[in-house]
């Protein structure tokens, strides 16, 4: 078995209002960074886990982000993994 | 024929107007009603499910995304598949769309506020079992409480569920004009509540269960007891 350690990003859809995004977008005008055209806000989901090999990690991450982490409905995920060294020589 | 509903009142951690509903289908309309703790897995004995309100697993991560992998759930689909009453209110509109028992989904309001208000709601499709108690009412009003409630799909499940026929409550003004103005929370088509294609499940996010006592009522055209007719509605569509 191999551990890995994955980052699950989860971003609204284009579609959807972002009004928090919206609100910061402001505060950052307000901070003086006027160019700022545009704030969207997403969560980061980290994980570690352990698999067989990174192809069984990914597809279960992926079940993992597209059942729970993510709602297919408002929002898309993208994910990376990183394969750990092992501790063992 | 009955009289009465067997309720079910499922309480996940955080839930926190499970005993709200409780009082008005136990001590206000006199039906037998159970408190089922979100562990429970067999619900053959209701007639009627209610999600209620709250804050499911402290809302973490979207609102009802947690509470849709409790034990409960897979009997709460196996109860909407045969044809019984589903009912989920506020943090229970949301799960039952996580649990894509019904489409679409909420999100967080336009203006970021948390609303405790009452609103107008415009009832639609009232040939639905859920509003046959309203008579000739067109405009009610009901509490809100809600900081994700406003309902989101996309265009073509708008299209499906308007051509179905199952929005059930519109947020309107006082004469039930549905206008930007009357719509506290950005919800697209001013959407308050739906149901499922064959009727049985709806999600709503006014409060039926907070305008349903006798003893908080002034004059009959207060609107205190305009919730109360939705469970009403259920029984009429028992018998009917």
């Amino acid at each position: 078995m191999a551990q890995f350690r994955a980052q699950v990003f989860v971003t609204l859809r284009p579609s959807v209002l972002d009004p928090a995004g919206v609100a910061v977008q402001a505060g950052i005008h307000h901070l003086g960074y006027t160019n700022v055209q545009s704030v969207r806000i997403g969560k980061v989901v980290e994980l570690n886990l352990e698999a067989s090999d990174r192809a069984t990690a990914e597809a279960q991450l992926t079940h993992i982000a597209d059942q729970l982490l993510a709602n297919p409905v408002i929002e898309t995920f993208r994910i990376e993994v990183q394969e750990l060294a092992t501790a063992a020589g | 024929m009955s009289h009465v509903l067997k309720v079910g009142i499922v309480v996940f951690p955080g839930s926190n107007c499970d005993r709200d509903v409780a009082y008005v289908t136990s001590e206000i309309l006199g039906w037998p009603t159970q408190l089922l703790w979100h562990e429970e897995t067999n619900l053959s004995n209701y007639d009627l499910i209610v999600l209620p309100g709250g804050f499911s697993f402290g809302d973490y991560l979207r609102c009802g995304a947690i509470a849709r992998f409790s034990p409960i759930m897979a009997a709460v689909e196996d109860h909407a598949a045969a044809g019984k009453w589903v009912l989920g209110i506020c943090n229970g509109f949301q799960i039952l769309t996580e649990a894509k028992l019904l489409p679409g989904a909420l999100v967080r309001n336009r203006d970021l506020h948390f609303i405790c208000d009452r609103v107008h709601l415009r009832l639609e499709a009232k040939e639905r079992p859920w509003l046959q108690a309203y008579g000739h009412q067109t405009v009610i009003r009901l509490p809100i409480a809600h900081g994700e409630g406003c309902y989101y799909a996309d265009a073509a499940t708008l299209a499906e569920l308007e051509a179905n026929r199952q929005v059930l409550f519109r947020y309107a003004d006082a004469h039930g004009n549905i206008t930007p103005e009357s719509n506290p929370n950005g919800s697209l088509n001013n959407i308050a509540g739906i149901c499922n294609a064959a009727g049985n499940v709806l999600g709503m996010m006014p409060h039926p269960e907070r305008a349903a006592d006798p003893a908080l009522t002034h004059c009959p055209s207060d609107h205190t007891l305009d919730g109360l007719q939705l469970f009403k509605s259920l029984l009429n569509a028992a018998v009917a």
